[in-house]
């Protein structure tokens, strides 16, 4: 399911002393079916713009259409909650959310609340379950007393027993260790490919944007500065720089390479890429040890 | 360098928790004054336990702490929260002001500070973190990034001894993870501050004197970042990230390549990498 913003403004309390415009002149798609990365210094307005993702929060001005829905400043409050049954968003620290008694009353809260049937919804539970890496006899546990990585799992479970057709990722990965995050990203491209989702991931980690996304969006003091392929938006550190963005680690380790003179044809975003350019450069003397050329 | 905190024999359980299970067991260990230790381990594995144990969050079944020369009890407690300040990971859980201003004022109200060295102080703090554009705003309305930089504003403004961060850099872009190391680090060499920094950045860690590595609830090994760095992939059973020269010896090991077994900064990777290819 894409989405489209169309001169999109938004303003925080207008009139009000508090009064912030977080979003200013916003035209961009998020293509049916893309892994698209959005990120921006902090504070720069991604966490504003995905809230506009299922109307949670409305333009000030523009549009932003979310599947066949077109949502303006004057769209009613009622009547979105098919649409926001298509679009789950993960919010940061999503396990804060949990209040059921059990695993399973908590992942089947949400297909209840939208119209489904205790058994089915229940019956739904289980396989979320197992669809977040989760072993089945959690189901009957309370939330509380799972380890931080399992209740994360759980909130996420929540959201996908709505069946969305775009997952919304805000940091979904913050606190937990690198195993952790490592087992969380492969489970999301995996959903990806299983759900046919179209996946929009708010991240400052830059290695998460090469490793996994096909399109990006950039933003900065609450526009979009930049849209395209990792390649394409990794390819000017300076540009970056600028915008208080970093590089993946393996591009900025192959800025030091070519500062010494080494070229590559293609700017390696990960370090599989990197390894496989600089086995061409390296002389065969250290080849010895792999099984690739016998 | 004296001692400012001395953990001895720390055994800790929750309430909910059978006799026999333990989150922490037989836990000792000494940080000098001034000093910066960085305690990692992965989720699960303690150390936010034993964080909160020293400021007396929690109480130990056993053991004891002695910080800056007072032993830890219910008569000392809050003569020793005075001298640490703690920074969380989602600090929604400690914000009390209303404004940005008045959370960073809390403590020194507190403290009974006169209200113009308060202002100043505040003000102040707020500068270093990069926020003083904020101080009218909710905390709540901020973003996860903004609300690590307050909180942390918090304790700048408090000026504690000991400074206890607990992945309180965690929903910092890059840029902004750098900024706050280097204010750290810019407070250490004003006030002598020890910082304790429970963390799984690698970046963060490089910053510590010493490593000290938790792995379900036993202190398993002590050691400068460089010998920690070492252990290679081992280091994300450890819950650490790899440093990126090991991520790269990894990556060309699984195309054949004869890669050295020591450490390598990233300057000595580049700097091999290099030499190889000019001797081809």
């Amino acid at each position: 399911m894409a989405i489209t913003f169309k001169q999109v403004e938004f303003t925080y309390q207008p009139g009000t002393p508090f009064e912030t415009k977080a979003l200013t002149d916003i035209n961009v798609t998020i293509p049916d079916g893309s892994y698209t990365a959005l990120i921006g210094h902090t504070g720069s307005g991604k966490s504003t713009l995905l809230q506009h993702l299922d109307a949670l929060l409305k333009p000030t001005s523009g549009t932003v259409t979310i599947g066949d829905r077109v949502i303006t400043p004057t769209t009613s409050n009622k009547d979105l909650k098919r649409l926001r049954q298509h679009v789950g968003i993960v919010f940061q620290f999503p396990e804060s959310q949990l209040f059921e008694e059990t695993v399973a009353k908590d992942i089947a809260f949400g297909p209840q609340n939208f119209g489904a049937s205790e058994a089915d919804a229940l019956k739904l539970a289980a396989k979320m379950l197992t669809l977040v890496g989760l072993d089945a006899d959690l189901l009957q546990r309370s939330p509380f007393d799972l380890s931080g990585g399992q209740m994360r799992r759980v909130a996420i479970a929540g959201v996908l027993a709505m069946q969305p057709k775009v997952l919304v990722l805000d940091e979904p990965t913050a606190g937990l260790d690198p195993q952790g995050r490592l087992e969380m990203m492969d489970m999301f491209a995996r959903l990806r490919h299983e759900q046919q989702l179209t996946i929009v991931l708010v991240t400052h980690q830059m290695d998460d944007v090469a490793n996994y996304a096909n399109n990006v969006i950039v933003m900065d003091h609450g526009r979009v500065v930049k849209t395209g392929t990792p390649q394409a938006i990794f390819k000017d550190p300076q540009w970056l720089a600028e915008h208080h963005l970093g590089l993946p680690k393996t591009t900025a380790f192959a800025q030091q390479l070519i500062a010494r003179g080494m070229t590559f044809d293609e700017m390696p975003l990960t370090e599989d890429q990197l390894a496989a350019a600089l086995v061409k450069q390296l002389p065969t003397s250290v080849l010895g040890g792999g099984d690739h050329d016998e | 360098m004296s001692q400012i905190i001395d953990v001895e024999h720390l055994n800790y359980r929750y309430p909910q928790q059978a006799a026999d299970q333990l989150t922490l067991t037989d836990i000792s260990f000494t940080v000098a004054a001034g000093e910066w230790v960085a305690i990692v381990g992965h989720n699960g594995s303690g150390k936010s336990t034993l964080a909160k144990n020293l400021n007396g969050l929690l109480a130990p079944v056993s053991g004891k702490i002695t910080i800056d020369g007072q032993v830890l009890s219910e008569q000392t407690v809050w003569d020793i929260r005075r001298k640490i300040g703690m920074v969380f990971q989602n600090p929604d859980n400690q914000f009390v002001g209303a404004t940005v201003e008045d959370d960073v004022a809390f403590s020194l109200e507190n403290q009974g500070i006169p209200r113009d060295e308060m202002l100043s102080r505040v003000a102040e703090a707020l500068a270093q973190v990069d926020m003083q554009d904020f101080a009218t705003r909710e905390p709540a309305r901020l973003s996860g990034g903004q609300k690590q930089r307050v909180a942390l504003a918090g304790m700048i403004a408090a000026r504690p001894q000991i400074l206890i961060l607990d992945e309180a850099t965690s929903m910092l872009d890059p840029e902004g993870r750098a900024e706050v190391l280097q204010t750290i680090q810019q407070m250490k060499a004003d006030s002598d501050l020890t910082v304790l920094s429970i963390t799984h950045d690698i970046d963060e860690a490089a910053n510590a004197n010493r490593v000290l590595v938790v792995n379900d609830g036993h202190l398993v090994e002590e050691g400068t970042p460089a010998e920690i760095f070492q252990h290679g992939p081992a280091l994300i059973k450890m819950g650490l990230d790899m440093p990126y020269p090991e991520r790269l010896k990894a990556a060309l090991a699984r195309l054949g390549v004869q890669v050295p077994a020591t450490y390598l900064t990233e300057k000595g990777m580049a700097d091999w990498l290099w030499q190889l290819r000019s001797n081809k």
